[in-house]
């Protein structure tokens, strides 16, 4: 086996495995541990943590969203492009294809590169916001910047492979890896943040609005 | 990150001193005592899901009163206590918890603003109070703050009132209002009154006339009230801003026994934020209950409740240009912004709103047991509220109504700093100034 079967297939499944048992444990465990934090349960309520969710999760929704709003336009569309470029992109949806025939529709290709390119360029904001603002620095320790460079690394080896600049074979197994790598770190590390944000945020929303009769946004 | 200034030192036995008794395994042992047995998913999922993003400095008074310095975001709060006792799993020097009692009882008012700010919802609040309850366990705690607490554990008020002196403040009040209010009777541990009425333990030393306010509130309304004549009339809880949540849980427990056992139908508590907070969650929270076993309402709803139903009338406005504070126990804590407002356009000829304004008003810097601290830290807390000051002078008003015992006193504290020309109210002040009283009841 060389090492572009192994990345496509072995590491894959490994991957896609620990991703989603990992974040079916740390949420399981959250949920169980939550039960000890007496008042976790008794506060939450559908309506209020839903309503909180909403507010921030539309752009906008919250009062700090609209206090910067740069720093919300470059939140939302990294995110949006992170998390649609994965499940949408060309080459990705035909690998799907091969592995378990399933189909669905895939962006045209420049639209990908500019969100490629999108998802990048919010990288560097993200690393230059650190490094420039005082409350960030402050903050901020080598990890972060390790975690910006696993969030870019499969994005730019990515478009550097979809169009061939460099090597194309190594390049290719480079995006693979870093992409199993990101997927890997996701429930072990502070990109669980995707995970637990439904939780946190629906609590404090429920603790406001459910038991304080206050908005949280 | 230089140009920002350090913090100057502040004396203070309760935390210098205490520190000297001290050792590296009492430390260690208390922080993972708390943090294995005291807390559970919430701490570990905030600590987790924080990304470092900062979003939550501009949120905090200290913070934007400070000019940015990176210190006073809420995040660097939790930075240079909680995250640092979980790293080395509370292995921590007796300086670090002096340090770290100095940011989470002086330099932090657990107003839960920052909880809006934060894209997660984390409750910065929280942990501030975890740190807060190390540092309790540890001995480590602002002199004048233990005081109180001291005062709570043994009078079950936190003003070391005797007794004999709260029923005689009582009954002075109430000659004091039966001259001028006929049948102006406080009625004490009367049984089955519809309302029992409790105040916040300074209130007799400090502030007797609210008590006869509210007396001649009642008696023009033609409530069925009482109040305690012993233990449980004090309402308020600095034990719960210490982190001794054992004597929270006490004085709460005495608060609704007398209640459950004058079979009042509510309680009715006076202007006071804290108070509220504590006896409408943190004393339930403590004792297992999910919601108190007698309604309580703040004084801000009974007033609301009172003016729309009818009961007291407004028979002529009060006419000072006038804004008011949102305290933050009980705008963040119960959404009483709205019923706020309304009571004071009903009352306020010229009442100037202030921006921000409801849920993200900014506290006074008084509260959370802050101003509790005392006189060695008082520079700390007017220096950390300097946006108050702006956001005052900004409404043009010559007063501010405080519905809050903290807020009154920390807005105070900042008009004299910032000379600001204005004066503190609390809304019972000028609501006796203007109801009707009905002929019959004048004396």
């Amino acid at each position: 086996m060389d090492v572009y079967e192994l990345v496509r297939g072995p590491l894959a499944w490994a991957s896609l495995l620990l991703f989603l048992a990992g974040s079916l444990y740390r949420i399981g465990y959250m949920l169980v541990d939550a039960k000890r934090d007496k008042v976790v349960y008794p506060y939450m309520s559908w309506k209020h943590g839903l309503r909180s969710i909403l507010h921030w999760v539309v752009p906008f929704g919250s009062r700090n969203m609209r206090m910067r709003p740069v720093m919300t336009v470059v939140s939302f569309v990294f995110h949006i492009c992170l998390v649609v470029l994965p499940l949408f992109a060309l080459a990705h949806v035909i690998l799907w294809y091969e592995s378990w025939t399933v189909q669905w529709c895939a962006l045209p290709e420049t639209a990908a590169d500019v969100m490629t390119l999108l998802v990048v360029l919010c990288c560097v904001f993200f690393a230059v916001r650190r490094i420039t603002q005082p409350e960030v620095r402050n903050v901020t320790s080598v990890s972060d910047y390790l975690l910006l460079a696993v969030v870019a690394a499969p994005f730019v080896t990515g478009f550097l492979a979809a169009h061939q600049w460099g090597a194309y074979r190594p390049m290719l197994i480079a995006h693979i890896l870093t992409g199993e790598i990101m997927l890997v770190a996701i429930p072990f590390t502070r990109l669980s943040h995707m995970l637990f944000f439904p939780f946190t945020r629906a609590y404090m929303g429920s603790e406001f609005g459910n038991v304080r009769n206050a908005r949280d946004w | 990150m230089a140009r920002y200034p350090a913090r100057e030192t502040v004396v203070d036995a309760g935390m210098d001193k205490t520190i000297l008794n001290l050792t590296p395994e009492t430390i260690q042992k208390t922080i993972q005592h708390v943090i294995q047995n005291e807390t559970a998913a919430r701490l570990k999922t905030y600590v987790k899901t924080c990304v470092h993003c900062g979003l939550c400095s501009n949120a905090c008074h200290f913070y934007n009163s400070h000019d940015g310095d990176p210190k006073y975001a809420p995040v660097s709060k939790v930075k240079d206590t909680i995250w640092e006792m979980l790293r080395k799993d509370g292995n921590v020097s007796p300086e670090f918890i002096r340090d770290a009692a100095r940011i989470a009882f002086t330099e932090c008012n657990v107003c839960r603003r920052c909880s809006m700010y934060c894209p997660f919802g984390i409750d910065l609040a929280y942990m501030m109070l975890t740190v807060r309850r190390i540092c309790h366990l540890l001995g480590v705690v602002p002199q004048y703050l233990q005081d109180t607490v001291n005062s709570h554990a043994v009078t079950l008020n936190q003003m070391w009132v005797k007794p004999d002196e709260w029923i005689d403040t009582l009954q002075w009040q109430e000659e004091e209002q039966i001259d001028e209010i006929a049948g102006a009777r406080i009625p004490l541990d009367k049984e089955g009154a519809d309302i029992m009425y409790s105040v916040i333990g300074p209130e007799p030393k400090f502030l007797p006339q609210l008590i006869g306010q509210m007396d001649m509130i009642m008696t023009v309304a033609g409530m069925d009230w009482t109040m305690p004549s012993l233990d449980g009339w004090d309402n308020s809880n600095m034990a719960m801003y210490s982190g001794d949540f054992e004597v929270m849980a006490r004085v709460e427990r005495a608060h609704y026994d007398k209640a459950l056992e004058l079979r009042v139908k509510r309680i009715v508590m006076g202007e006071c934020g804290h108070a509220f907070r504590g006896a409408a969650y943190d004393g339930p929270k403590w004792l297992g209950w999910k919601k108190p076993p007698v309604p309580l309402i703040h004084a801000v709803e009974f007033y609301h409740d009172l003016i729309t139903s009818g009961r007291l009338k407004i028979a002529k406005k009060w006419e000072e240009p006038t804004t008011v504070q949102d305290p933050c126990n009980i705008v963040r804590g119960r959404g009483l912004g709205q019923k706020l407002r309304d009571i004071m356009k009903a009352v306020c000829a010229d009442f100037r709103d202030v921006n921000p304004r409801f849920e993200h008003n900014y506290c006074c810097a008084a509260g959370g047991g802050v101003i509790n601290c005392g006189p060695p830290w008082k520079n700390d807390r007017v220096n950390g509220n300097r946006v108050k000051a702006e956001q005052l002078k900004a409404t043009g008003a010559k007063v501010v109504v405080t519905p809050c015992h903290n807020c009154h006193s920390g807005i105070e504290d900042i008009i004299s700093t910032y000379k600001l020309g204005m004066h503190t109210k609390f809304f019972s002040e000028i609501l006796v100034e203007c109801i009707e009283v009905p002929e019959h009841l004048k004396a």
